[in-house]
């Protein structure tokens, strides 16, 4: 039997294998979760970056053969698309997300609007885009912007509604006591109070949704259906920058390769400023309080 | 000025649980009152059944009349009204997380529509010199979230919040429980202080607390109020025997 003090330092030489392991396991699980983002980025940088000029920000596509031109079409297009998007998606999501936190607690018709929005969230995009198309683009003759932005506004929804949800019943039970406590009417409390405090989640919920209908092309194929030219007309079809990605990125020529990379980095490039501004903005809103 | 009240026959439950039976209770003006009993006997509910913040819980059912001054709570008013008369501090400091120091007190002006800059100031401060927080806060009023006070500055604030809206009852549930010695003492000093706008009703886990502060005291227990009588009575001659065994520490 080995004295005391020895079998202690043995136990604690063991302690300190596993805790470095421990570490390690961590450490490589971070790197595999962060690798995949900067890989695609540097790759885009590499392929792309080369054929960003301001050309690139401010033409539209010159005929095949002729080199040069940009994506301004598309790139004003997808912001049409995504503000028209936005307009529907947050709005209606954010009053669902608050109808199933604070209103329709435990009602069946909660339960069937959080599992309808489930199930919204699990339709594939081109389905939405057929849906669209058959409720729009075919009724009203043609395909346009509006019917484009309305399939990635709906595609929005139960993201944004489950976000706003979960975060709204992460608000403590005692802030909204105290609102009621000092005579603040129910819906004023869950507005200005309840959902004040969730705001950074449910910002975070809008901007996962924003970002994720940002990169969709298959629901705008049937809908916006694509534009060679400049346009924000919602009742014309537009082009979006996935839709341009894709058109050149299939075409056989080696300019228009270079252009879907260099459209590909900017798409990515527009979403993660948008979604830093966004932050950004709300930070500092709900520093300066509720006033 | 604050008022009396009068509450009558008030039951309450919680679902199938008959938490307050017929509860009688004269609660007197300008002074404070203390609620002291075992966990579970019901001191937090009533309280909460005299500003109609018990009726927040979906499954809670309320019976019997509470008169504040002049009007019956249940039967004239409306919750909303009646929790602009009664003012309640709680167990734990809840500020609000969101806002400033200065938006926290006059988030209950603010929400309900109140909109006079200039005299929003002047009532800010006012209530924080009733909580007696004004001195340590008045720099930094606009700049430090409520949420970065100690744990007993932001009970005193959460309490400036409530004097804000100008209430003639105050209702206190545990307001120290969560606290250090020190602000303990703060708070208490408070109460001293404002019974003599306020009526003060206080529910406490603390005898001690009970005697210092109140001029009446009521005992709860199982859901019913076994005595009632000036702290002086209830502390140093009894007339149950359960309130003796209670207030002797034999159970409790």
């Amino acid at each position: 039997m080995k004295p005391a003090t020895q079998r202690n330092r043995t136990r604690s030489t063991v302690r300190m294998l596993v805790d470095h392991l421990a570490t390690a396991l961590a450490v490589l699980a971070t790197i595999l979760v962060v690798a995949p983002l900067v890989a695609i980025f540097v790759y885009l940088l590499f392929k792309g970056a080369s054929s960003l000029n301001l050309a690139f920000f401010f033409e539209i596509p010159k005929p095949v053969g002729e080199s040069g031109g940009g994506m301004a079409n598309a790139i004003v297009g997808s912001g049409v698309l995504l503000g028209v998007a936005s307009l529907i998606g947050v709005p209606i999501g954010i009053g669902g997300g608050i109808f199933l936190a604070e209103f329709g607690r435990g009602t069946r018709l909660a339960n069937a609007v959080r599992f309808t929005a489930d199930v919204l969230n699990g339709v594939p995009s081109i389905v939405m885009g057929i849906a669209i198309y058959s409720l729009i683009v075919f009724n009203q003759g043609h395909f346009s912007a509006l019917a484009g932005g309305v399939a990635l506004g709906i595609m929005m929804i139960p993201t944004v509604t489950r976000t706003t949800e979960e975060m709204l019943l992460m608000v403590p039970h005692a802030i909204r006591e105290a609102a009621l406590g000092l005579g603040v009417p129910n819906w004023r409390s869950v507005l200005s109070i309840t959902l004040k405090t969730a705001s950074p989640g449910v910002i975070t919920g809008c901007m996962l949704a924003f970002a994720r209908v940002a990169g969709e092309t298959a629901p705008l194929l049937f809908t916006a259906l694509g534009n060679q030219f400049m346009s924000v007309n919602l009742n014309r079809p537009i082009q979006a920058l996935p839709l341009q990605i894709y058109l050149f990125a299939i075409s056989p020529y080696d300019d228009q390769h270079r252009l879907a990379w260099a459209g590909a980095l900017v798409l990515i490039a527009l979403i993660v400023i948008a979604v830093s501004l966004v932050r950004y903005v709300a930070s500092r809103g709900i520093l300066k309080g509720a006033s | 000025m604050g008022v009396g009240i009068e509450v009558t026959n008030l039951n309450a439950w919680y679902g199938a649980n008959h938490t307050l039976q017929d509860i009688n209770l004269p609660i007197p003006a300008n002074h404070a009152t203390a609620l002291i009993g075992p966990s579970g006997c019901g001191k937090s509910t009533f309280v909460r059944c005299l500003n109609r913040m018990h009726e927040t819980n979906p499954i809670a059912k309320v019976t019997g009349s509470v008169r504040i001054g002049d009007i019956d709570i249940y039967e004239d008013s409306s919750p909303v009204e009646i929790r602009r008369r009664v003012g309640m501090v709680f167990q734990r400091p809840n500020p609000f997380p969101t806002m400033s120091i200065y938006d926290n007190v006059c988030s209950g002006l603010k929400l309900n529509g109140y909109n006079n800059r200039k005299a929003t100031d002047e009532i800010v401060e006012r209530s924080l010199r009733n909580a007696a927080l004004w001195d340590e806060v008045k720099d930094d009023l606009k700049k430090k979230s409520g949420a970065s006070l100690s744990g007993g500055q932001q009970q005193r604030m959460c309490i400036a919040r409530a004097l804000a809206v100008d209430p003639e009852v105050l209702l206190m549930d545990e307001p120290a429980s969560a606290l250090d010695p020190v602000s303990t003492s703060k708070i208490e000093d408070l109460i001293f202080q404002l019974k003599t706008q306020y009526t003060i009703v206080i529910v406490t886990h603390n005898m001690q607390q009970a005697a210092r502060v109140a001029e009446k005291t009521g005992f709860f227990l199982n859901g019913r109020m076994v005595e009632f009588d000036s702290t002086h009575k209830i502390f140093t001659n009894p007339s149950d025997k359960r309130t003796e065994d209670y207030i002797t520490g034999r159970f409790g």
